[in-house]
């Protein structure tokens, strides 16, 4: 019936805006390496691999066959998982159940993407149904654009109130070496950069970025020789809703990822999660979201976001900090963005965030945004699950 | 392992070009008819797992594209790029956990709607494979020559797979391409990639299919004629073409020992009373016998000129007509898994093997055959 | 051993192409011929949840039910978002840039209850506001396609 299931170790490159000196398959490779270095493993000891990416963004066709030199596939078991931006925290969610099926021990979760090789809003269009959404739609930033505006009207939140979501992450990621942009902005940098689509600016949304993420999921006998620092899964969940950008419920809080959070706190038994939770490294695609769909979190009013940022709740010596690692607004390599998420997480509740850790952290929420407001979310804690 | 069953299944006519549906129409098809075949509602589905491929639909995030028919409102859903038996099994290991009671798989694909040489050639290095031309068919082409060079295997032998598995088809109501031709026929056929001639490939379809996996106590309480997973296993091979010996599926013997290892089988050939095995091209079902151990290695040939794997004999292969009849990509597989759980339901009715009680599935994913995943479902 | 000395890191530039033939469906198909030949633009109605969809669609997602009840719905609405685009980008539909700024909106047509995403006259921001009220103009040629519709224009008297 199951068995428990730890990250029991992590690995990132070094993400930049273009790796020129690396194919994907060497990109893939480092993470991958340095993933079962932090672990203390082998290829050989891993029993099965998950891997995704957006395969439009770098023009391969079944990159779970393509990569095999890389991803410590090659005579294992392994799949591909993609679902657009939360496709890191999928292949996160999808290791998570190989192992906790009690068919593998010890599985590899990867999660990459080399954005400089192709054009990113070009491949995002494609995912708009091609007679009603794609002749208008304009990529991610113009479909958050079009949100963004909604949640200034519905909520009264200005442009300068989401910049200092910018602001944080920005701030934070100076201390994660493995972020993509790591120098400081401050509210103004942001207003007064380039309109990409109104009101969306350079500054408010993420960049493009070639990295790879690698994690190490294990069974809870495997996690006890391996780590005394691991970092348990306790719950996860997906919501995915709708098929047309229509379609969406703005009615309230973000739905999808208010449902699913709703769901893990339910069954993991939380019932004040601002509180409860230490860390929460979540997927926020622009400023904007980042700041309104805090309430989806659970940890504030509808629409009272604002005063919780402002406030401080959200810094790094705040009761609930927020992104610590520089979040999606620092590093967007998409197809590990989301287990990016997965694996900051479990460094914090592991202590091993070095510069960045959020002191005495024990339990973090981890989050994926993407499609058509697919949500993911995991509940990560150093304590052991009952 | 814990005991899961299929509940459900759920099938498209398979057809060269479903022109009046879109990918939501056809999910939503199977997977009412898998809720009605298993005879329960929406609701009682804990979470869905769809299969899909972004170059073959010619849509980033394919998944988007069937998330109202699919179900999946208010419900964990994931999705899984590769074939068909590859996202059952994701769909198995959701209920192992213990999360979940019950998952729907459905898959779908319009070979309709791209081009199959541009969708297939992208699997190949972008840098050194592709700019040969390579795809599908000739690279298939590559491993048939190979496999036929070194173990002697002859065109005529793999004809025979394409003049049983054609005629097979013509009792299965959803294949394709259901005929009776002779083995001249397919040697006569016009050559696509030598030694492929168009008799011995699949053609390029449209369709869907869907199953419901449901653990024990749900099984149990709400399916007439459960099919229980005794064995399931999938290995990958080498990416480049050059880095393996196209002629060792290395991958799926792996595959199915992990399969034969959990369901408790020693002798597949004995022990198995029918089979669906992934033919895309007819040497595939000679190569792919002998990878699933039917036989020793370079005797497919004889198998299937002895009879042995035809409708009536020791081990009947692709009683559906096989890949080689319908081959919507991605999909090809899990339809492997529904055939051979209609074969042991007994209600196959003109394509039953009888007395069938244990039966085995089989998809593959990738260029030759790269990845293998074998299922082993027992009545 | 790597080889000595420095050398250039290349790149190779492969630029694909992917022709699709997008089936429309009956659905879809019945709102384009209705733009074609009678400029009304149709959605469908889920016998569950009474829900309106533009465009129309076989299942309503959230009742898990098949809908076969066209209903028209006006050419007019309400803006109920929008944005002016200003960054150019490679629209994979042409293989060219499209052409900015641009500007789209989220348009709740009276009658429907989803919205329908669709290009706007205006593409001066400062000349918007949602809660406008907007109407769609028709092509003079219309050839069974969305841009049968040319954009929404905001109602201005």
């Amino acid at each position: 019936m199951g068995q428990r299931v730890a990250i029991v170790g992590t690995g990132q490159t070094y993400h930049r805006s273009s790796r020129k000196d690396v194919n994907g398959v060497e990109l893939i490779q480092e993470a991958t390496a340095r993933a079962l270095e932090d672990a203390g493993l082998t290829r050989k000891d891993i029993d099965a691999v998950v891997i995704g990416n957006m395969d439009h963004f770098e023009g391969i066709n079944y990159v779970d066959m393509w990569s095999i030199d890389g991803n410590g596939g090659l005579h294992k078991p392994i799949m591909k998982v993609t679902t657009g931006g939360t496709t890191g925290t999928t292949v996160a969610i999808a290791a998570f159940y190989h192992v906790a099926s009690g068919l593998f021990d010890t599985v590899l979760a990867i999660g990459w993407e080399k954005n400089s090789e192709s054009d990113t809003t070009a491949a995002i269009i494609t995912c708009a149904d091609p007679f009603w959404e794609r002749p208008t739609f304009g990529g991610a930033i113009a479909g958050l654009a079009t949100g963004a505006l909604g949640y200034m009207h519905r909520y009264g939140i200005t442009e300068r109130d989401a910049a200092l979501i910018s602001v944080r992450d920005r701030k934070n990621a100076v201390k994660n070496p493995y972020a993509h942009l790591r120098e400081e902005i401050t509210v103004e940098d942001v207003l007064n950069s380039p309109m990409l689509a109104y009101p969306i600016k350079l500054l408010d949304i993420c960049p493009r970025t070639d990295g790879a993420c690698a994690v190490v999921f294990a069974s809870e006998e495997k996690a006890k020789h391996l780590t005394d620092r691991p970092a348990w899964i306790h719950q996860v969940s997906t919501r995915h809703n709708y098929t047309f950008f229509t379609d969406v419920d703005r009615s309230g809080r973000m739905p999808t990822l208010y449902e699913a959070c709703m769901e893990v706190y339910r069954n993991a038994g939380i019932k004040d999660p601002l509180h409860e939770l230490d860390v929460v490294e979540m997927y926020t695609p622009s400023s904007f979201a980042g700041l309104v769909w805090i309430d989806a979190l659970g940890v504030c009013d509808e629409g009272e976001a604002v005063k919780l940022v402002s406030d401080g709740v959200t810094e790094m010596d705040g009761e609930l900090p927020i992104n610590p690692s520089g979040g999606v607004i620092s590093t967007n390599c998409i197809g590990a963005t989301g287990l990016i998420r997965v694996a900051e997480a479990a460094m914090q509740v592991s202590g091993k965030a070095g510069e960045h850790q959020v002191p005495g952290a024990k339990t973090a929420l981890a989050t994926g945004f993407g499609g058509c407001h697919w949500s993911d979310v995991l509940l990560i804690s150093s304590r052991k699950p009952s | 392992m814990e005991r899961v069953a299929i509940i459900g299944i759920g099938q498209t006519k398979y057809e060269r070009s479903k022109r009046g549906e879109t990918f939501a129409d056809l999910v939503f098809e199977v997977v009412t008819k898998a809720l009605e075949d298993a005879g329960i509602g929406i609701e009682d589905i804990d979470n869905v797992v769809t299969v899909s491929n972004d170059f073959w639909d010619g849509r980033t995030i394919s998944s988007m594209a069937v998330t109202d028919a699919c179900g999946a409102y208010g419900k964990n859903v994931s999705t899984v790029e590769g074939d068909g038996t590859f996202g059952a099994f994701y769909g198995l290991m959701r209920i192992l956990s213990g999360s979940f009671r019950s998952t729907l798989v459905v898959a779908h694909c319009k070979g309709s709607e791209g081009s199959n040489h541009l969708i297939t050639n992208a699997m190949f290095n972008p840098i050194y494979e592709r700019i040969i031309g390579l795809d599908s068919i000739s690279s298939s082409a590559l491993q048939a020559r190979r496999y036929m060079e070194k173990y002697g295997v002859t065109e005529e032998q793999c004809a025979l797979v394409s003049v049983k598995n054609h005629r097979n088809a013509l009792k299965n109501p959803f294949a394709q391409i259901a005929m009776d031709i002779t083995v001249q026929d397919v040697m006569r056929s016009t050559m696509l990639s030598d030694p492929i001639k168009l008799l011995d490939a699949s053609p390029i379809s449209d369709g869907a299919c869907a199953i419901i996996l449901a653990k024990e106590e749900m099984a149990k309480k709400v399916a007439t004629k459960p099919v229980w997973v005794k064995g399931i296993g999938h290995s990958a091979d080498a990416y480049n073409l050059g880095d393996r010996d196209l002629a060792e599926p290395e991958a799926l013997i792996r595959a199915a020992k992990k399969a034969y290892q959990m369901a408790g089988i020693q002798e597949p050939f004995r022990e198995i009373d029918v089979a669906e095995i992934y033919d895309a091209f007819s040497y595939q079902e000679l190569l792919w016998s002998e990878g699933l151990g039917f036989c020793e290695r370079g005797e497919a040939g004889g198998l299937i000129e002895s009879g042995a794997t035809d409708m009536g004999g020791d081990l009947p292969i692709n009683p559906s007509g096989g890949v080689i009849s319908a081959h919507p990509v991605l999909v090809a597989g899990l339809a492997r898994i529904a055939e051979i759980t209609i074969q042991l339901r007994g209600d196959g009715n003109g394509r039953q093997v009888d007395g069938a009680k244990v039966g085995l599935a089989h998809g593959i994913n990738g260029p030759c055959g790269q990845a293998h995943c074998v299922w082993i479902l027992e009545k | 051993m790597m080889p000595k000395g420095k050398y250039p890191l290349l790149t190779v530039r492969s630029e694909i192409e992917q022709p699709y033939n997008y089936s429309l469906g009956r659905y879809g198909s019945k709102l384009l011929k209705e733009l074609r030949d009678n400029k009304r633009i149709v959605g469908i109605k889920c016998p569950r949840c009474g829900h309106v969809y533009v465009p129309p669609r076989q299942v309503c997602g959230k009742c898990f039910v098949k809908m076969d009840e066209f209903v028209e719905v006006s050419s007019r609405g309400v803006l109920d978002s929008f944005t002016v685009v200003y960054f150019s980008f490679l629209d994979p539909e042409t293989g060219e840039k499209r052409p900015v700024p641009y500007g789209y909106g989220r348009i709740k047509l009276h009658g429907a209850d989803s919205e329908f995403l669709h290009f706007l006259e205006e593409s001066d921001i400062d000349k918007l506001k949602i809660g406008l009220p907007v109407e769609a103009v028709f092509r003079e040629n219309r050839t069974g396609s969305f841009k049968d519709i040319k954009y929404f224009r905001v109602i201005r008297e």
